[in-house]
């Protein structure tokens, strides 16, 4: 029943091209264009200096996309651990950049490209732990040595994440981690164990926070606080989704965001841009065409017929998802203003191609879908 | 591992992804869920806000409207005022953007500071004004250079400007930025404009309303922090009226330039039969160019604190004893009453004693014999003290109000004042007090509680000029199109012949050889005038000063006598009435009557009553006024 399908011949790729998921292609390349539509309109109705660059980047990562799907789940398999240590090599590395005098900084400028490294550790947390888990059987499951160690993959990732700061990205990374042992079928006491040590540990971590970070908390708690400080955002936010009503104000005439009311309308705050013209009726749009991605991923780890297929798929799902949770979210005065943006719609490299890599490894996990793996 | 262990596992898999897709999808639908609560529930109250976000109502101030002399020539003009703005957050380092500038243009000392004091304390994106009033050439050299000078720009606004700098300035006025008192009762929305300018006195501040004009509004869509984007309405404000003034301003110009030979004088010339004020000039004055943008505190008190008092217009809020120019007045006072005739001849002395008082003629040895005419011409004291005990103090004082003295005429110069004519009701209600005889006799020639402006005085000539016509004076012909309506002038019911004798007088004082005004005889035929003298104390002349022949012009300036003149020309069918108050010029006859004569012939030459006022000028320099 499983098929050995191998990276070689032209023939066999045009076959393995018919296990790419076009529905998904279809469905991401939508979410995307979407995206255009939103950075023209931001741009004031023009292709500069957004929408342009970021149809041609789609388009790169979309070939890149597919290749990452068709190369055999095995090499997946096989580089988890040694990509995940890369990740870490490259997070501890920005981290000294910052210490060393450059500033804070996230990314590093490899010239033609910058690497946001935070961007490539969620994908190789769950990378990591899928392989981690794929091994486990329902002993390990409930030894507690084993899921400790599967604990310690969160924990250094988090660490230097949250140290950059990003506490965006690094919650990102916990709730995906989190996510992962839930699916393997860690026990449900683990999960209220370590509820309740975050919530003791929580006042500690308010004392570790930057002041802009509180100022962010505290502001989302009372926003009327600072309207025109760190309130600001969330209250204009509120009034440009706000005013766009059921039908919204219509393309390009959406007033709040060309007027600049709008903080960080190309990038953070394009949902708010999109609904602000597009209404209601735009807005659950985009949540749609998200919520048939998030079902077209679950299917795909649900087919799937290994373990780690079905563990890297679903995780890689849930981490766009966080995204998405946690972008709108925010533009909607959910939850506190943290840096993160609405994955293939915002304007953004990094973003786009580390979710883009996830939808490449999500298809690679459908090609082959039957692949034999080894176990540790 | 078993294919059953994995199918187990696959199961438990499927539960657990069950739970977090069910979890997934109740997220989804309650974002949705709240983006359909801020839509449709918060949906108005968001739109609302977006509104007030968005658009910010700004009102644009019109032109004010020109004030202009009786042939368009401009008195009060805009000017296009080139100023340096910066606005802080476009510079990389304002300290250096400034400094920069200050190596191409000239600044004043400590504006650099002064800049960056102010951009401290206001929001960075709001242009600070760095300097005003560039010529061309300095504008050039910023504007060249406006690529190295981040946030920097040219701004062209406009400034209230003067053509006529201090030569009008008495009746023109000023403007400035509206002050609170300003904005008391006046709802005009243009007062709230931060540096909306009024009119702070004269004419600027009578015809403000006109010529402020009406404003204009601009919606303009703005972005959070202000900054405006587009324009999405506009009304066009309305340029103000222009205000025609009777005035003729080279008659105005030579008047000025005729008081400054004295150290402080003040000049009205008007029409004996419309009432036009053809010039009003006040000596010293001041350039109201410097108080449009502000004047200096140094300046103001150096102007405020000069004892010529350059800030009050003294032709029409100065008040002084008329001396015996009020002479015309007891004399048509008792003429009318019948207390004398033509004929009646009284004996002067050189002094009139009454009750325990002595007094005195200007004359030490007296003048012999005099009847009214020549009492007028060679101004004799003691004629109308005689006349005066008779005459009582309420006959006096009517027929000085029926001349125009003792209150204000309400002309367009808010800052007239009234002067004074007093009599019995008044003295009890100021002092408590009963009225003097002795009160009278000097109440006759001028002196005593008496006071006029040279105004009144200049009024007063013209009704007598014109055969008792009670003519007001006036000197705003038109704002806009629109005349301004005055009645026809009622008669004063004064006996024509009585009126007679007085012009005879009168006409005898300049063109007599024993006249007082003779040697400001006016020697062009068909020009000639006739006029009146008046010397009015400051102080009383003590009796060791009059034993010791102190002469007045010896004692401190501040202590010598005014010297006033009226006149009006030419004698037959008079036309122009002028009056002249010098300060502390001593001698009515010799300091004011030659400045009478020079403007009275001026004005004849120039003839500005030949051409009736218009609504629309010609002169008017159209490109002067910037909408």
């Amino acid at each position: 029943m499983a098929k050995p399908v191998i990276l070689s011949g032209e023939g066999s790729i045009i076959q393995m091209l018919k296990y790419i998921n076009w529905g998904l292609v279809l469905l991401v390349t939508l979410l995307a264009s979407i995206g255009f539509t939103a950075l023209y309109s931001a741009a004031g109705g023009s292709f500069d200096p957004w929408a342009g660059k970021q149809m041609i980047r789609y388009s790169v990562f979309m070939i890149g996309t597919i290749i990452i799907a068709l190369v055999d789940i095995r090499f997946w398999y096989r580089i988890a651990y040694p990509f995940y240590f890369t990740c870490l090599v490259l997070l501890v590395i920005v981290d000294l950049m910052g210490v060393i005098g450059m500033g804070a900084q996230r990314w590093i400028n490899l010239g033609f490209i910058q690497i946001q490294p935070s961007e490539l550790t969620k994908i190789a947390v769950v990378m990591a732990l899928a392989k981690y888990f794929h091994s486990a059987d329902a002993q390990d499951m409930k030894s507690l040595r084993f899921l400790l160690i599967g604990v310690s993959f969160l924990i250094a990732p988090f660490l230097l994440v949250a140290t950059q700061p990003d506490l965006g990205t690094s919650g990102v990374i916990v709730m995906a981690g989190l996510a992962m042992f839930f699916l393997a079928g860690a026990p449900i006491w683990i999960f209220l164990v370590g509820a309740a040590a975050a919530a003791a540990a929580a006042p500690m971590g308010w004392l570790l926070l930057h002041d802009y970070q509180k100022q962010r908390v505290l502001t989302f708690l009372d926003p009327e606080r600072d309207p025109l400080g760190a309130g600001y955002h969330i209250t204009q936010s509120k009034i440009a989704l706000g005013s766009g009503g059921f039908e919204g104000k219509g393309f390009l005439k959406g007033t709040q965001s060309h007027l600049d009311f709008l903080p960080e309308k190309q990038t953070d705050f394009i949902f708010t841009l999109w609904v602000e013209e597009w209404g209601f009726f735009g807005g659950v749009f985009i949540l749609m065409v998200i919520g048939m991605i998030l079902g077209y991923g679950a299917w795909i780890a649900m087919r799937c017929r290994h373990s780690f297929g079905r563990l890297l798929a679903f995780g890689l799902m849930i981490n766009f998802s966080i995204y998405v949770f946690i972008n709108v979210s925010m533009v909607m005065g959910l939850i506190p203003v943290v840096g993160v943006p609405l994955p293939l719609v915002s304007y953004g490299g990094t973003a786009m191609m580390s979710v883009m890599i996830g939808f490449g490894l999500m298809m690679s996990c459908n090609v082959y879908k039957d692949a034999k793996l080894p176990r540790m | 591992m078993t294919l059953e262990k994995d199918s187990d596992k696959a199961v438990g898999f499927s539960r657990r992804a069950f739970v977090i897709g069910s979890l997934q999808g109740a997220f989804l639908v309650l974002l949705g869920g709240r983006l359909a609560w801020l839509q449709t529930v918060e949906g108005n109250k968001y739109k609302t806000l977006a509104e007030n976000n968005r658009i910010n109502l700004k009102m644009m101030a019109p032109a004010r409207g020109q004030i202009v002399d009786r042939f368009g020539v401009p008195f009060a003009v805009n000017n296009q005022n080139f100023r340096v703005l910066v606005i802080p957050e476009q510079t990389d380092d304002l300290k250096e953007s400034l400094k920069k500038l200050s190596h191409l243009i000239k600044l004043p000392e400590g504006t650099i500071e002064n800049v960056l004091k102010l951009a401290k304390k206001s929001p960075v994106y709001t242009p600070i004004e760095v300097t005003d009033d560039l010529n061309w050439q300095e504008v050039a050299t910023v504007e060249v250079n406006i690529p190295d000078l981040p946030g920097m720009s040219i701004d062209a606004g406009e400034v209230r400007h003067y053509p006529f700098a201090d030569a009008a300035a008495h009746i023109i006025g000023y403007v400035g930025t509206a002050s609170k008192k300003d904005q008391e009762g006046d709802s005009d929305p243009l007062l709230t404009l931060p540096d909306f300018q009024v009119g702070k006195i004269a004419l600027e501040r009578t015809f403000d309303k006109e010529l402020r004009g009406k404003a204009g509004s601009s919606q303009v869509e703005v972005n959070v922090v202000g900054r405006e984007v587009r324009e999405l309405k506009n009304a066009q404000s309305l340029e103000g009226e222009r205000v025609i003034l009777s005035i003729d301003a080279e008659l105005q110009r030579f008047a000025q330039q005729r008081l400054s030979a004295e150290r402080s004088a003040s000049a009205v010339v008007m029409d004996v039969h419309t009432g036009e004020i053809y010039a009003l000039a006040s000596y010293p004055a001041f350039d109201p160019n410097y108080f449009t943008g502000g004047i200096s505190h140094e300046r103001y008190e150096e102007l405020s604190g000069d004892i010529t008092f350059p800030l009050t217009n003294k032709a029409v809020a100065g008040q002084y004893p008329p001396g015996s120019t009020f002479k015309m007045v007891t004399a048509l006072a008792a003429l009318e009453a019948g207390v004398i005739t033509e004929g009646t001849v009284a004996s002067c002395p050189g002094h009139y004693d009454f009750g325990n008082g002595r007094f005195h003629c200007w004359k030490a040895g007296g003048h012999g014999g005099m009847n009214v005419v020549s009492a007028l011409s060679e101004s004799c004291d003691v004629f109308f003290y005689k006349l005066s005990t008779e005459l009582g103090i309420k006959r006096i004082a009517a027929m000085a109000r029926k001349l125009g003295m003792g209150d204000k005429f309400d002309m367009e110069l808010k800052e007239e004042r009234g002067g004074l004519v007093p009599d019995e009701a008044w003295k009890k209600k100021k002092y408590g007090e009963g009225w003097h005889p002795g009160e009278t006799v000097i109440a006759s020639i001028g002196q005593g509680y008496m006071l006029a402006t040279p105004l009144q005085l200049a009024v007063m000539t013209a009704r007598i000029a014109n055969g008792a016509k009670a003519v007001k004076p006036w000197m705003v012909g038109f704002t806009g199109d629109k005349p301004i309506k005055r009645g026809a002038w009622e008669d004063l019911d004064i006996n024509p012949k009585h009126m007679d004798i007085i012009r005879r007088g009168m006409t005898r004082v300049v063109n007599d050889q024993r006249g007082t005004g003779y040697g400001a005889r006016i020697k062009e035929a068909g020009m000639e005038m006739a006029g009146k003298s008046g010397t009015a104390q400051v102080k009383r002349i003590t009796k060791a000063e009059r034993a010791a022949g102190v002469k007045n012009e010896d004692l401190a300036w501040q202590f010598r006598h005014h010297a006033l003149f009226v006149g009006y020309a030419p004698l037959e069918n008079p036309k122009y009435a002028c009056s002249v108050v010098v300060e502390h010029g001593v001698g009515g006859s010799k300091a004011a009557a030659p400045i009478v004569r020079d403007i009275l012939l001026m004005a004849q030459q120039r003839d500005p009553a030949k051409k009736p006022l218009v609504a629309s000028p010609a002169e008017t320099k159209e490109g002067t006024n910037h909408g």
